[in-house]
C-alpha cells in the first residue's frame, strides 16, 4: 500500500517528515505534553499565582471567613517585624556559610583532590559523601543531633578537654551550618568532578611544563575553564539552601529561643502555628525574590568574567 | 630528573591522601551513633560501644504502628509519585526531544526555571489552596503535588535520555503512518528502559526522604509516611529510646541505600548528574 504514495525525498531533519505542518497536526504533536502542562498548571503555577494574591490579603486559617485586600500591609509589617528581619539575617548567614562557602569550596576541594587517585580512595570518599546526601533529611537531622548533644559522640571524642557542652544550645547556627555542609557537599562534588573531567589534561600539563605552580594552575587555568559549572552550581545550591527546613527543624527547631530560626522556619511558625497565611505567603514571596536576586548576581558575575 | 619529580610528588601525594582520609572520617563520624546505638539495648546519644549487642531495638520498633504502616505509606506515596512522574515526564519529553519548535523551547526554559524553585516557599500557598478544595489529608492529593514538584527535573532528565535514542528508527515508522503514540511505545520506550529506571528511582528516593510536603499536607498519623512519623517518634519517645530511634532510622534509610547502590552499580558513580543534567 505504501508504494502508492509518491516517493519522499530523504529526510534530513525530523520535523520535515514527522506529522505534517497543518495547524491541527501541530496541536496533535504537542498532545503528549497535556498531562505535564495540567499537572504543572494546577499544582505549581496555580499556587504561585495564588500566592501573589494571598500575599496582599489578611487571609488567616481560622476565625474570620472574610478575606480583605490589605495592599502592601504584609510587606510593611515585615519591615517592622524584628523577628522577621532577624530570621532573614540568619538565612543569609546560613546560605553564605553552608552553601556558598562550605559546600561549594569543600565540593571543589574534594573533586580536585580525587583527580587521578586510586579507585579505592575515590569510591570510599565519594561513597561516604554521597551517603550523607542520600540519607533522608530527618535521619540526617537525628545523626547530627546525637553527634552534637551534651552526651553525644563529639563530646565523648573530645573527652576530658573540659569543653563538653550541648553544642546545639551553645552554637546553634554553627551546628546547623556544619550539618548542612556535611549533607550538601555531595552535589557540588559531583558537579565539579563532571566539570573537571572535561578539561583536557594536556592544557594543565603544558602549564606545569612552563613552571606554573599548583596554585597558579588552579587560579589561571582550571577555575576559568569550569567557570560555568561554578555559576550553575552556586545558583542551584543557593536556591536549595535558602529554603532548607527539615534539617534545622529536626536539629534545633529554630531554637534556643529564635537563635537559629531562619526565614523558612519563621514562615512555618507564622503560617501554621499562628495561622497567618497571608503574612506567611508574603514571606514566601520575599524568599523567592531573594533567590532571584542571588541568581541575577551570579549571572552578572559570569558575564563580567566573560567581558 | 625522574628523582626530582618523584621527590616533589611524594609529599603532595601523602598530604592529598591525608586530607582525603580526614574528610572521609569526618563524613563517617555522624553515622557512628546510628549504627552503634541501634544494636545496643538502652543506648544513649553517644556512639559509645558497651559490647552488649542485641536486636532488641529492632524488635521493639518492628510493629505495625511504628514501622510497617508508615513504611507502607511511604511506599505508596513515593511509588505513586515516581510512577506518575515517570509516565507524565516521558510523554512530555517526546515532543520536546523529537520536534523543534519555539513552544517546546520556551517550555524547556520554564522547566529549567522551576527546577530551581524552592518548594518550601510555595508550601504555604499550596496549603491554602488545598484547604479550599478539600485536599488536605488526602494521599492522592499529596501524590499529585509531589509529582508536579518533581516533574520539572524528571522531564529534563527524560528529554536528555530520549535525545540519546537515534531518531532514524522512528522515521521509518512515521513514513509507514505510525502516530506519536505508536512510535513512542514500540520504538523509543524499549530503547530507554535505563533512562526510565533512573528517573523512576531518582524520584522515588527523593520523595522517600521528603519531610516538609507530607508534614504539611497529611494530618492523620495513619496516613503519614515514615519521614513524618519518624520525626513524631523522635519528639515523643526519642529522648528516652535512642536505640529504637536509631533502629527505626536504619530501617527507614535501608531502601534508599539499596536503590542508590543498585543505580551506581549499573550506571557508575555520578549517574544522576553526568548523564542526565548535561545537554
Amino acid at each position: 500500500m505504501t508504494s502508492l504514495a509518491p516517493p519522499r525525498p530523504p529526510a534530513v531533519r525530523a520535523p520535515d517528515i514527522a506529522p505534517r505542518r497543518t495547524p491541527g497536526r501541530r496541536l496533535n504533536r504537542f498532545a503528549p505534553m497535556v498531562p505535564a502542562l495540567a499537572l504543572l498548571g494546577i499544582f505549581f503555577a496555580g499556587p504561585m499565582l495564588w500566592s501573589v494574591y494571598t500575599a496582599f490579603t489578611n487571609m488567616a486559617l481560622t476565625g474570620s471567613s472574610t478575606v480583605d485586600f490589605v495592599g502592601v500591609d504584609n510587606f510593611t509589617r515585615m519591615l517592622h517585624d524584628r523577628s522577621f528581619l532577624h530570621s532573614l539575617q540568619l538565612t543569609l548567614i546560613f546560605v553564605v556559610g553552608s552553601a556558598v562557602i562550605g559546600q561549594n569550596t569543600l565540593g571543589l576541594l574534594v573533586a580536585l583532590l580525587l583527580r587521578g587517585r586510586s579507585r579505592t580512595a575515590r569510591s570510599v570518599v565519594t561513597g561516604l559523601i554521597i551517603a550523607a546526601w542520600a540519607v533522608p533529611e530527618t535521619v540526617a537531622g537525628f545523626c547530627w543531633y546525637a553527634f552534637l548533644y551534651r552526651t553525644g559522640t563529639l563530646n565523648a571524642l573530645l573527652g576530658h578537654l573540659g569543653v563538653a557542652q550541648n553544642w546545639l544550645y551553645t552554637a546553634p547556627m554553627l551546628a546547623v551550618i556544619i550539618a548542612n555542609v556535611w549533607r550538601g557537599t555531595a552535589f557540588s562534588m559531583l558537579v565539579y568532578s563532571a566539570a573537571l573531567s572535561e578539561i583536557p589534561p594536556d592544557v594543565v600539563e603544558a602549564a606545569s611544563m612552563d613552571g606554573a605552580s599548583g596554585w597558579q594552575r588552579l587560579r589561571h587555568i582550571t577555575l576559568p575553564l569550569i567557570r560555568r559549572a561554578i555559576v550553575s552550581n552556586l545558583m542551584l545550591i543557593t536556591l536549595q539552601t535558602l529554603a532548607a527546613f527539615g534539617l534545622i527543624f529536626v536539629m534545633t527547631g529554630g531554637g534556643p529561643g529564635t537563635a537559629s530560626q531562619t526565614t523558612p522556619l519563621y514562615m512555618y511558625q507564622q503560617s501554621f502555628k499562628f495561622y497567618q497565611l497571608g503574612y506567611g505567603t508574603a514571606m514566601a514571596l520575599v524568599l523567592l525574590a531573594v533567590g532571584a536576586l542571588f541568581s541575577a548576581l551570579y549571572l552578572r558575575l559570569i558575564r563580567l568574567e566573560e567581558a | 630528573m625522574t628523582d626530582l619529580t618523584a621527590a616533589r610528588r611524594g609529599p603532595t601525594r601523602v598530604i592529598t591522601y591525608g586530607v582525603l582520609a580526614v574528610i572521609a572520617v569526618v563524613f563517617a563520624l555522624p553515622f557512628a551513633w546510628l549504627v552503634v546505638a541501634s544494636v545496643q539495648p538502652g543506648a544513649a546519644l553517644s556512639a559509645h560501644v558497651n559490647w552488649a549487642f542485641s536486636i532488641a531495638n529492632f524488635r521493639a520498633v518492628l510493629t505495625p504502628e511504628t514501622v510497617y504502616r508508615p513504611m507502607l505509606n511511604s511506599l505508596v506515596i513515593s511509588g505513586g509519585t515516581a510512577l506518575l512522574t515517570a509516565v507524565v515526564a516521558v510523554l512530555a519529553a517526546y515532543p520536546l526531544s523529537r520536534y523543534q519548535s519555539r513552544f517546546g523551547r520556551s517550555f524547556l526554559y520554564v522547566i529549567l526555571f522551576s527546577t530551581g524553585l524552592p518548594i518550601t516557599a510555595i508550601m504555604v500557598p499550596v496549603y491554602a489552596m488545598y484547604s479550599r478544595i478539600n485536599l488536605i489529608d488526602s494521599i492522592p492529593g499529596t501524590i499529585a503535588f509531589m509529582s508536579a514538584s518533581s516533574l520539572p527535573f524528571a522531564a529534563w532528565m527524560m528529554k536528555n535520555f530520549m535525545d540519546g535514542v537515534p531518531i532514524s528508527l522512528e522515521e521509518a515508522a512515521w513514513t509507514d503512518g505510525a502516530g506519536w503514540f505508536a512510535s513512542l511505545r514500540r520504538i523509543v520506550l524499549p530503547l530507554m528502559i535505563p533512562g526510565l529506571t533512573v528517573v523512576f528511582i531518582f524520584t522515588f528516593v527523593l520523595q522517600w526522604g521528603n519531610f516538609f510536603v507530607p508534614f504539611i499536607l497529611l494530618l492523620s498519623p495513619e496516613k503519614q509516611p515514615a519521614s513524618v512519623t519518624i520525626y513524631t517518634f523522635f519528639s515523643q519517645y526519642g529522648q528516652v529510646a535512642y536505640g529504637q530511634l536509631a533502629a527505626f532510622s536504619i530501617l527507614y534509610t535501608a531502601p534508599v541505600v539499596v536503590f542508590y547502590s543498585a543505580l551506581s552499580k549499573v550506571f557508575g558513580g555520578a549517574f544522576s548528574l553526568t548523564g542526565a543534567v548535561k545537554g
